[in-house]
């Protein structure tokens, strides 16, 4: 009777296991195993294609490379922290402040452009900010500017777009651990004469600590993953690493190089991610859930 | 501070523009792309010239509404077709993964376990090429072998849906999870004690009590598939989705005809989300 038991239960844990071991790996473990190989292989000059670290030399060697390679990690750690002091007073407010009724109105307004694709997002923007767009139209009409004035393809605004399609994705992790911040605890410090920015400093974002790094862990990675939002907002010559990542595989079919790239963005947000939750003292698996 | 604490008028009023100005910048570009799909104008831009419903029902000459388009209507059948495939696989194998993780107990279940939630800091690009690389070495191998031409491993629509599976799956998991942790296992201890067998315990209870994260996750899972850009532009055939063919679109300029899809995007999807946000509020109460 037991052995029959124990028997089923293995079965059940088959049925389970089988298809996730099988997405996991098909879909996640091997293309990367193939991606790594595929970035250490290369062809001479004779068409012979074998083992070279030619694909990894030629992204120190060439400078428009690790530039942007490093201009990429650098913007997206600052468009993170934008999004996060944007998104904290967002969270208090709709949290913390706001009347109990209107809580529940301001987060389905929240929502809603999440569900909007990214593409409609950008449209959205583009309609508005370019030369013959709807802000220097009203800024014509009003006498306020004699020029209409290209506000597309700076960095500035590409900041700003991304800042903006990244924006709830931090907003909605710290609003869920904001709202289990038990308010007695404000209130006991505000009785005992603390200022809002030691309120702020020593409680409430050592609270929010671990909404604010699933926030930011996801934020960065969407932000740095980004394709579209730099393409159509940013400059011209400026390039983001994902374009250049597409540049080598779709327009020069150079695959093993755009592997290399593809590895190389991938290690990169790999440790600033690890070293990002060291510093908070925070878990993987615990912060993203 | 707080609701229950003392603020003065000051703090109070300045918290207030700042929200409004938060959600004027939230919903400008959405409200002024919907607005512009009635203008009675070639461009997607002020002034404005009346209203038309063209770009919706036009027949030509000049002017195509989206009903008339058969590019873009094309586009979205197939992110239809993607969607459902990649709704109805990633919401078995998600909710599978989510008892396998709550309710078994293996070697290595925390490796496993990491590898499932590695899709979520993966970027999208690099998911869609290394899918791109490994299904084109497994066709090679499966060519030069044994001679078999394969499809499904060439860029296109079956591509897609095994590319976005691979990482909404783990976002369904994580939303059933979730409820399946708050999940009081004595229900099934006594439907045991009552001789139930495990399949009609999981079909009977616990199915059921999952059910509302399960139908919030397969939405989820269908709206993140309909506008997924980053993996799929490496991955899609001829047969493009919406995000693609409205991507080249945009870059090279376009009639308001785009308007008018954006319109019809964001009407159905928050319909969508609201539906689906209403209905777990119900749930949860």
């Amino acid at each position: 009777m037991k052995r029959s038991s124990k028997l089923k239960v293995r079965w059940g844990f088959i049925i389970f296991f089988t298809p996730v071991f099988l997405w996991l790996m098909l879909l996640i473990v091997l293309p990367h195993i193939e991606l790594l190989r595929m970035s250490f292989i290369g062809t001479d000059f004779y068409g012979k294609s074998g083992f070279t670290l030619e694909n990894y030399g030629g992204f120190f060697k060439e400078p428009i490379y690790w530039r942007t390679f490093a201009r990429t990690a650098i913007y997206s750690i600052l468009v993170t922290f934008i999004v996060l002091v944007i998104a904290l007073p967002v969270a208090f407010y709709i949290t913390k402040l706001a009347k109990p009724k209107a809580q529940g109105f301001f987060t389905v307004l929240l929502l809603i452009p999440f569900w909007v694709s990214e593409l409609i997002r950008i449209y959205g923007w583009i309609i508005l900010l370019r030369e013959s767009g709807v802000i220097n139209f009203v800024l014509l009409k009003l006498h306020l500017i004699k020029q209409p004035y290209e506000m597309l393809y700076h960095d500035a605004t590409m900041i700003m777009g991304l800042v903006y399609t990244s924006m709830l994705f931090m907003v909605v992790p710290i609003m869920g651990v904001m709202e289990s911040l038990d308010n007695a605890l404000i209130e006991a410090a505000y009785d005992l004469g603390a200022k809002k920015l030691a309120i702020w400093r020593k409680i409430i974002i050592p609270y929010c600590t671990p909404g604010i790094m699933s926030g930011s862990i996801i934020v960065f990675m969407l932000v740095l993953g980004s394709y579209l939002t730099p393409k159509l907002m940013g400059g011209k010559n400026a390039l983001w690493f994902t374009e250049q990542i597409y540049n080598q595989i779709i327009i020069y079919f150079n695959w093993n190089q755009g592997a290399a790239f593809g590895f190389l963005l991938l290690l990169m947000s790999s440790i600033i991610i690890f070293i990002a939750l060291k510093l908070t003292k925070q878990e993987f698996t615990k912060v993203i859930k | 501070m707080i609701r229950t604490l003392p603020r003065s008028t000051a703090y109070t009023t300045g918290f207030k523009i700042f929200i409004i100005l938060y959600f004027t910048f939230l919903f400008a570009p959405l409200l002024v792309t919907m607005v512009l799909a009635f203008n009675d104008s070639m461009f997607p831009s002020l002034p404005w010239n009346g209203f038309t419903l063209d770009w919706f029902f036009g027949n030509g000459p000049k002017k195509y509404g989206i009903f008339h388009d058969s590019i873009n209507l094309r586009a979205i059948y197939n992110s239809f077709r993607v969607a459902i495939g990649v709704t109805i696989l990633s919401t078995i194998v998600g909710t599978m993964a989510a008892f396998l993780f709550e309710q078994e107990d293996f070697k290595f279940k925390n490796l496993l376990y990491f590898l499932m939630i590695a899709p979520m800091v993966i970027p999208g690009v690099i998911l869609g090429i290394s899918i791109l690389m490994f299904s084109n070495a497994v066709g090679t191998f499966f060519d030069k072998t044994f001679g078999w031409n394969i499809k499904l491993f060439d860029p296109g629509i079956w591509l897609v849906i095994l590319g976005q599976f691979s990482f909404i799956t783990t976002i369904v998991a994580l939303l059933v999870i979730a409820r399946l942790k708050k999940f009081d296992r004595t229900l099934e201890e006594a439907a045991y004690n009552l001789g139930a067998k495990r399949w009609e315990v999981i079909w009977f209870i616990t199915l059921k009590y999952l059910r509302p994260s399960i139908i919030g996750g397969a939405a989820v899972a269908f709206l993140m598939s309909f506008e997924n850009f980053n993996t799929t532009l490496f991955l899609v055939g001829p047969d493009a989705t919406l995000p693609i063919t409205l991507y080249l679109q945009v870059r090279d300029g376009s009639t308001p005809v785009i308007n008018a899809i954006a319109f019809l995007l964001i009407v159905t999807t928050s319909t969508i989300a609201l539906i689906n946000l209403y209905a777990s509020r119900k749930i949860e109460e």
